[in-house]
């Protein structure tokens, strides 16, 4: 039977930038632990040969053409963000490599 | 005798305009009165924009005037699940990390609407980025059901359907993924759609789980679902899961099920969607419509779908993962909340982003964000997520082979009828059960609708019946739906909500 | 500071193996996923839209202009195309992503499994290339505060996302083993030859400085003589041909340095410093080799037809090896100047110049010695410096005309790389422009004559030899700016009576 550790929820929170505090992970551990166990069940279902669904609909090939449309103005670019500077979206200090 | 504006169907509505009876600036204000009376007690809204709404509204008046209609609804009010984008209006998702974000763009459903000339009267509630099936688990408090406010109003468009069955507007906008249109219909006694996968456009419809999620009709008859419909469908180039095919002729199906003549028809009834687990009161009511189905010419089979057990699983897999991944992109850089965290000195992006996304998210997001991380990881995709796409593909057989001995499928749109609000928000288990008969639909991409079937005996609440047809096929829930609507009426004497007990609920 | 073992003694008992994995911005009107322009330059976050900005509820539709591109790309590299691919997304966060996931292709990409030649000193070196795959830019940040302005230490960050969502096409090469010492020189051959390949394509604009060609330099050692694959450190942002070619060798240099002393290699992200020379080690990601990938939802699966790959054939260029041979015919280029032009990576430039007016040997001699020097010196590569092909021609064509000699050449170049101005504003504002005004001149002679009564008396003898003095004179007194053919002919005049 699949459990999800205390220690895998924190590593996952880690992973998805939610920062969780003890209390909220004593909270959604178990009952993370539940939701898993009545899903577990599916890894046995369906054979190898099965191919997955990764659409709805059975369509390939949906292109747009390579012509220019009307972007955003600056000002509506940048209406909901937390923190402006020159033109530019404002964040805090990256943590990090040069991409 | 002429029922109150309030109270009239979209298609009435909208042949009063015609007839010159009222204006679209008379019955908009109508519907903002009666918000302004209701909604405090309903909540069904998050955001009401009368200024727009009249704004539209004589607009529309004035085309009237010109003869120049822009559609069959043209100064019909409507609401908008607060999941859509709309240029200029909040739009939160039922979430505190968007509060107070307004779009720069408007989603193409959104953008039909104006165009078709409907006011949009104001968003409506939902639980938090569309995740339950009780408008609990938003962020600004609970819708209240108009049948008894102390019970849910189905989820996660609550708002949308409680709208409806309040009288607070004739029609509205809901989003389904795992039956988030058709649950609250049928706790609501309302109407509610979900349209074939890509026959509405997602564009501007925030993602909760891309391959799932439709926009579909809120409404208080099957004809007006139709009719609306019809605006918001049909191939969008800004959404590449967009059928390019003629939108099915829903409102002519609509039209010729109203006569209430089904010979011919074969009905398949699942299974597996029955018996254990559901409410006995839903379970005879959903068994009389059957029985006036055939009444009405209708054949009934037995059919069998063997994977649909493993729906719900399946779901609770493939959505958490696609949640994660759409989710993602909140993280207090380009738009809504951003909170620093405590005691943090010169704190760095990384650690901003955590910290809003613990405040800016509610619980249930964070199980799902957290349960679609894990699903993804890996190690665990294809136990979990590549598993759970195979079991997509074999519920897609069963529906086929469903569909060589069946014209449509039915079963209870929900197991129960409307629970009290609280009951569930502690058992994240309990509350998925609740879409146990709708996801399959979504995990195929098929359409469906439920219909009110009438009330419980043992609680008096409203009871949905569910239809699900092949797809592309959307006209056939037309068809059926609006032939039981008619033969239920008929039984009834007139439509199962009845304004005046709705009213001393909402007055208690 | 960090150990490095001479690079002939780390060759002599270490073996290299070499990725490189090279990321080229298409020249396509459009981004990958939107209908914003995917051009250049533009004010901050003036080219964005709900997708590229990654606003809730926005959706991605591809761009078929770049998948035809990509096809290309992979044909012009020997790939098979696949009948049937998918976009997945690639799950990490960052400031620049907007949607905190990459949409790139996985496991299913558009190419793979072809190969290219490169040669280097008239050795063929075939390159296998594992894949090329679509992808899309992120947006760029610029780090403010702190004592670099570089992202460690900056106080916050200011973040344009015009850049987010050109589409990118990522070509991974299989390792390249068996180049011994010339790992580095391979690298930049086969990165030279991508651009040349690219520029033929007319897919990309290949602008290493600008950053719409970039490469990674994956490397590793293993002992001579041993078949397995040593731990690889993966170099990012080598944005020259120079410094593909110094990068390769660095790392060369440091885990030799580090392997025989008994220390092992972190598999890591390095950073190429162009100005320092040398690499150093990325921040660990604890969850770097967790993306999360899975197929991207809002699209549907790319399965180019048969018909259409065929027809995009149809469209490539001829190969670079028949190219090659075909302009080295056309200019008259001897083997060894055709190599030298090609290994400079100055084939599209000599190119463009000849196109635009100048001779075969002039184009290639000021490219190749005159420019080639001063790129040198200033630490970048040709196609870097600031002087367009058209410049070359333009220079060229004043020293024909005769407007201006060799000498005021260079000045001229000085002048166009000190950013003064086309060539002819150069001319003008500095004065270059030779004195063509025989009576300036003439007096000059007279000058000069007056001045050297011995030189013009053996030139009256017969001596013309000698005249070369005078010219000198004349040369200096109008401070270069004389023809000194015509020099000579006035004094001849003069002194031959």
């Amino acid at each position: 039977m699949p459990e999800i550790t205390r220690e895998e929820v924190r590593h996952l929170a880690h992973l998805s930038r939610i920062e969780l505090d003890d209390a909220e992970l004593d909270h959604l551990a178990p009952q993370l632990s539940v939701i898993l166990e009545s899903v577990a069940s599916i890894s046995e279902v369906a054979a190898d040969d099965i191919e997955p669904t990764s659409h709805p609909l059975p369509v390939t090939n949906v292109f747009r053409d390579d012509v220019v449309r009307p972007s955003l103005t600056a000002e509506q670019a940048l209406s909901g963000a937390p923190s402006v500077e020159g033109q530019r979206f404002l964040v805090p200090r990256i943590l990090g490599d040069e991409q | 005798m002429s029922l109150p504006l309030i109270q009239r169907s979209a298609a009435q509505l909208a042949d009063a305009l015609a007839a010159g009876e009222t204006t679209s600036v008379e019955l908009t204000q109508a519907f903002l009165d009666r918000i302004a009376a209701v909604d405090g007690q309903i909540h069904a809204f998050l955001h009401v924009d009368a200024e727009g709404a009249l704004a539209a509204a004589r607009a529309s008046d004035e085309r009237r005037a010109t003869g120049e209609l822009a559609s069959s609804l043209d100064g019909v009010p409507i609401a908008v699940k607060d999941v859509l984008a709309t240029e200029g209006l909040p739009t939160t998702c039922g979430s505190r990390i968007l509060e107070g974000w307004v779009p720069p763009y408007d989603a193409t459903v959104v953008a039909r609407l104006k165009a078709a000339g409907l006011p949009i009267l104001g968003k409506t509630n939902m639980d938090e980025f569309a995740m339950g099936s009780s408008t609990e688990h938003s962020a600004y408090g609970p819708t209240h059901n108009p049948w008894d406010l102390e019970r849910i109003p189905g989820g996660s468009g609550g708002g949308s359907a409680a709208a409806v069955a309040g009288f607070e507007a004739p029609l509205a906008i809901g989003t389904d993924t795992g039956g988030s249109i058709r649950q609250p219909g049928a706790v609501t006694g309302t109407v509610g759609v979900k349209p074939t996968y890509g026959g509405i456009s997602r564009y501007g419809l925030v993602a909760m789980a891309n391959s799932l999620d439709q926009a579909g009709p809120v409404t208080r008859t099957v004809l007006d679902a139709g009719l609306l419909h019809e605006i918001i469908a049909g191939h969008d180039p800004l959404d590449s899961t967009s059928i390019d095919q003629p939108v099915p002729p829903v409102v002519e199906a609509a039209r010729a099920g109203a006569v209430g003549e089904l010979a011919g028809l074969r009905i398949g009834v699942v299974s597996e969607l029955s018996g254990e687990g559901y409410q006995p009161g839903v379970q005879q009511r959903f068994d009389q419509a059957v029985e006036l189905l055939v009444g009405a010419g209708a054949e009934v089979v037995q059919v069998s779908c063997p994977s649909f057990v493993h729906a719900l699983a399946a779901y609770y897999l493939v959505m958490p993962s696609e949640a994660s991944s759409n989710l993602a992109r909140f993280d207090a850089m380009r738009y809504g909340m951003r909170v620093l965290p405590e005691g943090v000195e010169s704190p760095s992006a990384e650690d901003v982003m955590r910290a809003t996304r613990d405040a800016g998210f509610g619980d249930e997001v964070k199980r799902r964000i957290i349960l679609g991380t894990y699903a993804l990881s890996s190690g665990y995709y294809d136990a979990y997520y590549g598993q759970a796409q195979k079991v997509r593909t074999l519920i897609s057989r069963d529906f086929e082979r469903a569909f060589t001995s069946a014209d449509v499928l039915v079963s209870p749109t929900a197991p129960t009828t409307a629970f009290r609000l609280g009951e569930k928000l502690d058992d994240p288990l309990a509350m998925y059960l609740n879409d146990v008969a709708t996801i399959p639909a979504n995990l195929a991409g098929l359409p469906g609708i439920s219909v009110p079937a009438g009330l419980a005996e043992e609680d008096g609440l409203p009871v949905g019946f569910q239809i699900l047809a092949p797809a592309l096929a959307d006209d056939r829930l037309y068809r059926v739906g609006a032939a039981l609507e008619a033969l239920l009426e008929q039984q009834w004497g007139g439509p199962m909500i009845d304004p005046d007990k709705l009213d001393k609920a909402v007055a208690r | 500071m960090t150990d490095l073992m001479a690079f002939d003694d780390a060759l002599a008992a270490y073996d290299p193996a070499m990725g490189l994995e090279v990321h080229v911005e298409l020249n396509t009107n459009t981004k990958m996923f939107c209908g914003c322009p995917a051009t250049f330059g533009g004010e901050p976050n003036t080219q964005t839209c709900p997708t590229c900005l990654g606003l809730p509820g926005s959706m991605p539709v591809v761009n078929g202009k770049a998948v035809e591109s990509a096809i290309r790309i992979g044909l012009a590299l020997n790939c098979e195309i696949a009948q049937w691919c998918r976009f997945a997304r690639k799950n990490y966060f960052y400031p620049d992503m907007p949607k905190n996931f990459q949409t790139s292709q996985y496991d299913e990409p558009i190419a793979f499994d072809g190969w290219t030649d490169v040669e280097v000193d008239g050795e063929s070196f075939r390159i296998e290339i594992e894949r090329a795959h679509m992808e899309e830019d992120t947006g760029k940040s610029l780090h403010v505060g702190g004592s670099t302005g570089r992202i460690h230490g900056a106080d916050y960050s200011l973040v344009d996302y015009n850049r987010a969502g050109i589409p990118l096409i990522e070509i991974v090469t299989r390792p390249i083993t068996g180049a011994r010492e010339k790992v580095p020189a391979v690298a930049r051959a086969y990165v030279a030859h991508l651009r040349e390949l690219l520029l033929g394509l007319g897919v990309s604009d290949v602008r290493m400085e600008q950053g719409s060609l970039r490469c990674d330099v994956n490397l590793s050692l293993a002992p001579t003589g041993s078949d397995t694959l040593g731990t690889r450190t993966e170099t990012k942002n080598v944005n020259s041909l120079r410094s593909v070619e110094r990068a390769a060798r660095y790392e060369v240099s440091r885990q030799a340095a580090l392997l025989s002393a008994g220390s092992s290699i972190l598999q890591e992200t390095r950073h190429w410093h162009e100005d320092t020379g040398v690499t150093t080690a990325g921040r660990e990601k604890s969850d770097a080799d967790d993306y999360r990938y899975f197929p991207e939802p809002d699209l549907v699966p790319v399965a180019p037809s048969r018909e259409w790959v065929e027809e995009l054939r149809g469209t490539l260029p001829e190969p670079p090896r028949e190219h090659r041979a075909r302009l080295q015919a056309e200019w008259g280029f001897s083997d060894l100047e055709m190599r030298d032009t090609v290994g400079a990576g100055a084939l599209p430039l000599v190119a463009e110049t000849i196109a635009a007016g100048a001779s075969p040997q002039s184009a290639r001699k000021w490219w190749l010695s005159e420019l080639a020097r001063r790129a040198n010196e200033l630490g970048t590569d040709l196609e870097a410096l600031p002087v367009t092909p058209a410049d070359v021609a333009r220079v060229q064509a004043l020293v024909e005309e005769g407007a201006i000699n060799d000498k005021l050449a260079r000045q001229v170049f000085d002048g166009v790389l000190a950013g003064e101005g086309s060539p002819d504003e150069v001319v003008a504002a500095r004065g270059l422009a030779i004195v063509s005004d025989d009576g300036a001149l003439g007096e000059a002679v007279d000058r000069a004559i007056a001045a050297n009564p011995d030189v013009a008396e053996k030139i009256r003898d017969g001596k013309v030899a000698a005249a070369g003095a005078l010219i000198g004179s004349v040369m200096k007194d109008m401070r270069g700016q004389a023809d000194a053919g015509r020099v000579r002919e006035l004094i001849l005049e003069r002194l031959s009576s």
